[in-house]
């Protein structure tokens, strides 16, 4: 993440410079939020009198359901696309995915590996047609995907509800409803449930704990692959369009192209990242599984660190982490403190929305306010 | 579409078919296709015509003024108002206090609008100054706080001190429940004002007449000074500007406008329906409005009351056929709730890649 940062950087390093004193500041600021929601954590835990065992046990299997997605939302960020709200287009590629295998009845890790790889021609498509609508909407691609996720579970109910059984053609009492048309409201992945997580060395538990190695080496290896991908010149091309999209165009590259590969490498992972999710859980809501992904998966990355316009791994694991600790043990603390679990379930998603929307107000009114110092200079 | 245009133009004259085709726009037009597809074949079907128009005729003056509310915000180049809730929630709040007094009739109602309205202008100006420190992002950032603002509220539901037993949880008398019933307060008492029957189609009249009454105030408030101010903020800001008009308070009014106009559109949304829903039913109340405004016609830089009108009209009769007709016609699936949100989540995405940069 130190990559040479073109014109804002060396303008922000000579404000720093002129002003002593304020590097400690920057990186107070810098860590602020995660600062924030580890006390709120740590308060949590106190108050919710937790068992350590149960949370940690609960922590570690959050982290492999939730990591992978989260870090999905990296590489459009790297690529100026702000947070990928149509992540969830991916996640309903994944599933689409998924209700084929299931219809094949191919279970176990090839059955999982099969979905991964069915799923990424219906996640590429969907990823293409995305970056087409974001290119479009330059300067509003957060406002837009997030239109576009809803639209998108418009477009999968209609194929999923109304043209299974009437156009596509497909029988499967066991999938479908009595009816004959359209896919029943849950599904049973007893097949591929937990197809990845036990597939290596699932005897070896740490301590007390059981840990999900496979799943673990799959999100090692998309962190090392973020890592390296930003690297390479297509992730360098990446980050000069994210720094400024016309600089990158007059030097050469091809922005909105760029701009679509980002989309559609995120989508593909995000399809992966739904899989891993789905296959941990073992059952899925055909018509809403992926509805809360894109909000959870971001607001998790934002708590980790990340603002719209950077966000690397660490933000996405810390994250994931303390997103996830707070959802375990806000419900239980809410019991305690005043009586009413709802309580801590309401703050739970109060914390969600508003965190994302502190976020976005916080980027604008920064982005703002360095237009405004850059105008008087 | 191509095919389809030339098909047009060797039986029309082409510039004139054009010009009428981009101003009302291909998704309007598939809209209003689709809308009468719905009407034949509810005629087709032999569907009771008239219980079908009367539906409709309830669901645009139940939601007539929560699509107002898009109206000033639009006008200023603020943007669609994705914050909606913010003001829904102070009516829901305005109509829970009435009803902890037991107030009925008119009196119930308009003091449910009357505590609504101060909440709903001090919130509108906190809104305000949130969005003027985040031009350019006011959309995503409004619907989050929106979101944000509903599950606050969800809290505030279950601790707020409200002690009305036909209002609390039966057990445990602590926290709101989730729907409140306003059989015995003011449900309907706009939707009965003055109603009669026409050819046997029910007209809510009093609650026409409220929206009407709304939006005639507005089509007047934007011949005023303020509100012709207000139109040339939104048409061009540095313009605005220079020739001496406050941008800044324009989008601060316009805010305010829009965050009252929700409250008051929220009382009368539960009165016509019959219940308050709190918690997180208001969560998704600003898409259907934000999608009614923009099939209307309206963009994101320029709006009328017009545009309300039509798109209330056009919206909410294709919201409240579509059931019915489609349940007779598919015999049990139900593609309706497919076809909002197909519809109004791909009207919005129209109208945000239409104009780049706006």
């Amino acid at each position: 993440m130190n990559e040479p940062k073109i014109a804002p950087q060396t303008l922000s390093e000579k404000t720093v410079k002129l002003k002593e004193g304020k590097n400690l500041e920057l990186i107070l600021g810098e860590l602020s939020v995660p600062l924030f929601f580890t006390a709120l954590c740590l308060l949590g835990i106190i108050a919710a009198g937790l068992n350590p065992r149960f949370l940690v046990n609960e922590i570690i299997t959050r982290l492999a359901r939730n990591s992978f997605l989260v870090l999905s939302l990296i590489i459009p960020v790297i690529a100026g696309l702000g947070l990928n709200f149509g992540i969830v287009i991916g996640a309903m590629s994944g599933q689409a995915a998924l209700i084929i295998i299931t219809h094949l009845e191919i279970g176990g890790l090839p059955g999982f590996f099969l979905a991964a790889l069915i799923s990424v021609p219906f996640s590429l498509i969907a990823g293409y047609l995305t970056g087409l609508v974001l290119n479009r909407a330059k300067g509003r691609e957060m406002v837009t995907g997030y239109i576009l996720g809803f639209f998108a579970n418009g477009v999968y109910q209609l194929i999923f509800l109304v043209l299974v059984g009437t156009l596509i053609p497909m029988s499967n009492p066991k999938m479908m409803l009595s009816s004959g048309i359209g896919l029943r409201n849950t599904m049973d992945l007893i097949a591929v449930n937990k197809a990845l997580d036990n597939a290596l060395l699932s005897s070896l538990r740490l301590g007390p704990f059981k840990i999900p190695w496979a799943t673990f080496l799959a999100i090692g290896l998309l962190c090392l692959f973020t890592a390296y991908f930003t690297k390479t010149k297509l992730g360098q091309q990446m980050r000069a369009v994210g720094q400024d999209m016309h600089i990158a165009a007059v030097s050469g590259i091809n922005v909105d192209r760029i701009r679509l590969i980002a989309i559609m490498i995120s989508t593909v992972l995000g399809a992966w990242g739904q899989l891993i999710y789905l296959q941990n859980i073992g059952t899925f809501n055909t018509y809403n599984s992926h509805e809360q992904v894109g909000m959870f998966s971001i607001a998790a990355i934002l708590i980790g660190g990340a603002s719209i316009s950077k966000a690397t791994i660490w933000n996405a694991l810390i994250g994931v982490l303390l997103f996830h600790t707070l959802f375990v043990v806000s419900p239980l603390a809410g019991q305690r403190i005043l009586g009413i679990p709802q309580v801590g379930e309401y703050f739970r998603s109060f914390l969600a929305y508003g965190v994302i929307a502190v976020a976005l107000a916080l980027h604008a009114w920064q982005t703002k306010k360095k237009a405004a110092s850059r105008d008087k200079e | 579409m191509e095919l389809n245009m030339s098909k047009v133009k060797s039986i029309c004259s082409p510039s004139h078919l054009r010009n009428f085709y981009e101003k009302f726009g291909l998704p309007r037009l598939i809209i209003c296709l689709f809308l009468l597809g719905l009407f034949i074949l509810a005629f087709i079907m032999k569907m009771d015509l008239t219980i079908l128009l009367s539906a409709s005729l309830d669901r645009i003056g139940m939601n007539g003024l929560l699509v107002l509310a898009m109206l000033p915000t639009l006008v200023t180049g603020v943007g669609l108002n994705f914050g909606l809730p913010v003001g829904f929630v102070c009516g829901l709040v305005g109509g829970v206090i009435s009803m902890e007094y037991d107030l009925t009739g008119f009196t119930g109602l308009f003091t449910a609008m009357l505590c609504a309205l101060p909440l709903a202008l001090l919130t509108g100006y906190l809104y305000a100054a949130l969005l003027e420190r985040v031009r350019g992002q006011e959309m995503m950032v409004g619907t989050y706080v929106g979101f944000a603002v509903v599950a606050g509220m969800c809290i505030f539901w279950l601790t707020a001190p409200f002690k009305n037993p036909s209002m609390v949880w039966a057990i445990g008398g602590k926290g709101l429940r989730v729907t409140l019933t306003l059989y015995e307060h003011y449900s309907k008492i706009l939707n009965n004002f003055l109603a009669f029957k026409l050819f046997g189609v029910n007209i809510p009249t009093g609650l026409l007449l409220f929206f009407g009454f709304f939006c005639w105030l507005a089509h007047l408030f934007f011949r005023t000074r303020t509100g012709m101010a207000m139109v040339a903020t939104g048409a061009n800001p540095m313009y605005a500007m220079s020739s001496g008009i406050n941008v800044r308070r324009m989008r601060y009014i316009s805010v305010m406008m829009s965050n009252a106009l929700a409250a008051l559109g929220a009382v009368v949304y539960a009165q016509s329906y019959g219940f308050l829903q709190l918690y997180t039913a208001p969560l998704y109340m600003a898409f259907p409005a934000v999608a009614a405004a923009l099939i209307g016609g309206a963009t994101l830089k320029k709006a009328t009351v017009g545009h309300i009108i039509i798109g209330a009209v056009l919206f909410q009769t294709l919201l409240t056929i579509a059931l019915p007709v489609t349940q007779t016609v598919l015999q049990g699936t139900d593609i309706s709730e497919i076809a909002r949100m197909i519809i109004s989540n791909g009207m919005i995405l129209y109208a945000l890649t239409r104009n780049e940069r706006g």
